[in-house]
């Protein structure tokens, strides 16, 4: 009989190939977690290749779900528990288990052509190797295929529910009632019920696996999570961004026309959007990344709220168009989902290497609001921020996500519908006295003025505009005039911005200065550092231009400020040009989110301590982190 | 197209011009075309707002500032895109596509060939001058294979590209030809596409007297022998009827005398605008100095446009699932109530 040990918090990774479906068994299991009460965080890692060759260290793909009884924001540093399917990915991921963490291995796989495949000479479950582990090596391979006897499934169909096998071990190991999962198993199948079938025999046989092997001496239990009353769902970055768009154009009093193009990891925008054709929106997949910015401008021409979204490269495709936007001034909303970068990069890994892009990277001076979501569950306020935003002040507005965020979820209380303010956009139909780009004085914008309305009829265009007629102008005076009020109209877009988000004092020791996907991990070091008694203050910026208010207001005021982010230091370049203060870079570019400890590392050591006498250079006063 | 409506006023050309001074080079065949184009909207009976000249970058693509409609001059090559994007979020409006063939055949290819593919309701006018005008005489994807020009000193060494067989190959359901003076077949083939439900290709062989003059001049200076009009169900003839085209051997067309020293006009090909495309595309491929230039409607065909089946997605969903709310979008999925002591159901 084993017993029962409670914990706080289990952070846990499934890795195997590619084909193995650790990301269904990763998802599956959060599910299980997010029923059972926890709070929870999600990373799914995984190459760029859909099915990279078996066994090959490249092709692992990983899962980690950190569940917790207290409130988390990471998914966790690193796992307590590793399940791999394989030796290549007990190679890629034993570095990061704990000392004494729980390594369960399915030895099935531990052959010759794997261990070789993997780089190891001897096989690592039996040459003690792994003594500082709890290791529990379990045949999955073949216990799955036993489980199977008698059904009339190739053998290869039978391998393919090992997944499912892993699945109900761990099912077994947390407490977790098998009832809901073997019911959504039959669901998931219902077109090859006896597939389903299979996977829920798997399920069980690795659930009893764990009840009677008698391998495992202890049962976790990690009790629920206290959430406040609400209704909640779990929920990706992805989903919150296509659901906030719908938010935002329903509270514009409008519909979205959302134009994209398939790329990593902004394509399940396009998939959520495209089920909610009942919401009146309209999808288009366009036949490549500059059409789908060109008909986003198209629709917002005619009054949509137009949106389409991508990743770095194909951003870099639309910026002539999204200079277009600026010229024209209409309302487009255009999200980079981030991955790492240049060029191809690293499509499936994460990173906030895009920021000046998106601030700078067209020709001519054409400034933009910039926002960032900063969780999953954000990501549905910042859509729903950008597309007001947009038709507000007659302007592109950039919305920068990660792979992070994007394909990371967490559990998300239901936002109060009731309080989500209107934001209704009026078309002007007055023909008397309309100039295209008169404008609004408090927000600068020009009137939105769609076709189909007589006696406005009006030409736009991408060479400069006489400032008020809106016809094609050389004047330099002129083109001055309008490159300023284009600069202007971003800068009041402030106006609109709320409180900065802020954790810690006005002042203190350490400023830390973050934005984006990476709030979770800063929040957590700092609260950490906080409960230390460290004075730290932990700034995370929404918006990115125009610039925070609020930050003004603070920045002088800390003996050290740290810029944290996942690239080589764009706003920190930013927030020094402005603030002519010397800030110090917390960076790191791997493709992966920063760990909790390593910021805790880079921030630790400037606290208490006096300022750097000299102005240090920039690598001397980069906090460097540590993988 | 929506119907013209019964109007009160009647539109004239005049209402058609806007306010801007027209900044074309002398003796450019633009200024024909939009003359032609402004009289013909007249007199089809559209509705100012409700139309719409989107264009990219060229000489050409300057030609909805002049229009007194609604317009957008977008950027290079773009124009079918950001028409694409209007039409389909704004289905009820009359879209016209002004291109070149730098602008439509080379940078923004790709743009054309699949809202063509599409078959969005667009009615696309492409400016043939086979010349790069606005950069000043660069030869164009249209250009014959061996033109001097600016980039190219020693003669282009590209094959030229023709503009109606890409169309075609593109899955087009409109294509039409016409010279730019030819004021009266330009506006019987703007009236044809305006009524045409889908995508439609219109090429004008269009004279740039500063960087390619008279490159067309072969084929507009002598229309009886050097022109080929089509008439729905009618033998291929040119030069009065005294000269057609018929099929030849491996599919090839050739040229034939009509009457009692040639052939009978039953045995030339007849022209059918709702023929099989690889009749259409036999006609495409019939370009001077070889042939007469066919001139009208060569091709048409009845297809579902992407933005109705769009819309009918929509419609659609809206009968099954009912009018989207907000609420019910966010409850979607597996969702779960903390209550107030904490319990969880």
């Amino acid at each position: 009989m084993s017993k029962t040990q409670e914990l706080d918090r289990v952070v846990i990774r499934f890795a195997g190939d590619s084909g193995d479906g650790m990301q269904l068994t990763g998802t599956e299991f959060t599910k299980a977690a997010a029923e059972a009460g926890n709070d929870i965080s999600t990373f799914p890692d995984f190459p760029a290749e859909i099915r990279a060759p078996a066994g090959s260290l490249f092709g692992v793909s990983g899962f980690q779900l950190h569940f917790s009884s207290g409130e988390i924001h990471t998914p966790g540093d690193a796992p307590d528990v590793l399940v791999v399917m394989n030796p290549a990915a007990l190679k890629t991921n034993l570095k990061d288990l704990v000392d004494g963490g729980v390594l369960i291995a399915n030895s099935g796989a531990f052959v010759e052509a794997n261990l070789k495949k993997a780089g190891y000479t001897a096989n690592p479950l039996e040459d003690g190797s792994l003594s500082k582990y709890q290791v529990h090596s379990v045949d999955v391979s073949h216990l799955t295929v036993t489980a199977l006897d008698g059904t009339a499934l190739s053998t290869k169909e039978k391998g393919r529910s090992k997944n499912f096998f892993a699945l109900g071990l761990v099912f077994w190991m947390y407490g977790r009632e098998p009832e809901a999962e073997i019911r959504r198993i039959h669901q998931q199948f219902t077109k090859r019920p006896e597939l389903g079938e299979a996977n829920v025999k798997v399920f069980k046989a690795g659930y009893h696996y764990g009840e009677t092997a008698e391998v495992f001496q202890t049962v976790y239990k990690v009790p629920p999570a206290k959430f406040a009353p609400g209704v909640y769902r779990n929920i990706t970055g992805n989903e919150a961004l296509a659901m906030g768009l719908v938010a935002g154009a329903h509270l514009a009093g409008k519909s979205v026309f959302y134009s994209g193009y398939p790329i990593t990891p902004a394509s399940s925008i396009l998939h959520s959007l495209a089920k909610f054709k009942n919401y009146g929106v309209m999808t288009l997949q366009a036949e490549d990344e500059i059409a789908a910015m060109g008909a986003a401008l198209g629709a917002a021409y005619g009054g949509a709220v137009a949106v389409t979204a991508s990743s770095g490269p194909g951003i870099a495709l639309k910026q002539e168009g999204i200079g277009l936007g600026v010229m024209t001034e209409l309302p487009v909303v255009i999200i980079n989902v981030q991955r790492g970068g240049p060029s191809t990069g690293l499509p499936t890994k994460t990173e906030q290497s895009d920021l000046s892009q998106a601030i700078y990277g067209r020709n001519g001076e054409a400034p933009v609001p910039v926002i960032a979501a900063k969780s999953p569950g954000d990501s549905f306020y910042a859509a729903v921020e950008a597309v007001k935003i947009a038709t507000t002040y007659m302007v592109p507005v950039f919305l920068l996500s990660d792979g992070y965020i994007a394909n990371g979820s967490e559990p998300w209380p239901l936002p109060d519908l009731t309080k989500l303010k209107r934001f209704d956009v009026e078309h002007r139909t007055e023909p008397e006295g309309y100039y295209v780009y008169e404008r609004n004085p408090d927000t600068l914008a020009r009137s939105w003025v769609v076709p189909g309305t007589p006696g406005l009829e009006h030409r736009i265009g991408g060479i400069e505009k006489d400032f008020l007629t809106g016809n094609i102008s050389y004047e330099p005076a002129n083109h001055e005039r309008q490159v300023k009020i284009r600069a202007e109209k971003v800068e009041r877009v402030a106006r609109s911005i709320g409180e900065m988000e802020m954790r810690g004092e006005t002042s203190g020791d350490v400023l830390l200065i973050g934005w984006g996907g990476t709030f979770g991990s800063l929040r957590q070091a700092t609260e950490e550092l906080r409960g230390q008694g460290k004075k730290v203050t932990h700034a995370h910026l929404r918006w990115l231009s125009p610039l925070e208010p609020g930050l003004e207001k603070i920045i002088g005021n800390f003996r050290h400020v740290v810029c944290a982010e996942l690239n080589s230091g764009q706003l920190r370049a930013i927030l020094r040009a402005r603030f002519l203060i010397d800030i110090k870079g917390l960076n790191k570019v791997q493709g992966l989110p920063f760990k909790v400890r390593e910021v805790i590392a880079a921030v630790e050591p400037l606290c208490e301590s006096k300022p750097a006498a000299t102005s240090a250079s920039t690598s001397a006063s980069t906090v460097e982190a540590q993988a | 197209m929506s119907d013209p409506a019964p109007k009160l006023v009647k539109l004239t050309k005049k209402d058609l011009e806007s306010d801007q001074d027209v900044r074309w080079c002398p003796g450019c065949g633009d200024y024909a075309i939009l003359a032609t184009v402004q009289r013909s909207l007249a007199q089809i009976g559209v509705k100012r707002e409700n139309t719409v000249f989107v264009s990219g970058i060229g000489c050409s693509s300057r030609f909805p500032y002049y229009m007194n409609t609604y317009g957008f001059h977008s950027i290079h090559g773009r124009a079918p895109a950001v028409a694409t994007g209007l039409k389909v979020a704004r289905p009820e409006l009359d879209i016209w596509v002004i291109t070149g063939d730098g602008d439509g055949l080379s940078i923004g290819g790709n743009h054309l060939l699949h809202a063509l593919r599409r078959n969005v309701e667009l009615k696309i006018i492409l400016f043939n001058n086979q010349i790069y005008g606005l950069t000043k005489g660069q030869y164009s994807p249209t250009s014959k294979l061996g033109t001097r020009s600016g980039s190219t000193p020693a003669g282009s060494i590209d094959h030229p590209v023709n503009p109606l067989q890409f169309a075609l190959g593109a899955g087009a359901t409109f294509l039409a030809r016409c010279t730019d003076t030819d004021a009266k077949g330009l506006g019987v083939i703007l009236e044809r596409a305006y009524r045409h439900k889908g995508s439609a290709l219109i090429e004008i062989l269009q004279n740039c007297p500063v960087f390619n003059d008279a490159i067309w001049d072969q084929v507009k200076d002598d229309p009886t022998n050097k022109q080929l009009p089509l008439v729905d169900g009618k033998p291929l003839t040119f030069a009065g009827g005294t000269m057609g085209v018929r099929l030849g051997s491996d599919l090839v067309p050739e040229i034939v005398k009509v009457g009692d020293d040639g052939v009978l006009p039953d045995q030339l090909l007849q022209h059918k605008e709702r023929g099989s495309k690889a009749y259409a595309y036999l006609l495409a491929g019939m370009t001077h100095p070889d042939f007469p230039v066919p001139v009208g409607v060569l091709h048409t065909e009845d297809k579902p446009t992407y933005e109705s089946m769009a819309h009918q997605q929509i419609a659609d969903a809206r009968a099954k699932q009912g009018e989207g709310q907000l609420d019910k979008l966010l409850l979607s999925g597996m969702t779960w109530e903390v209550n107030a002591d904490g319990t969880r159901h």
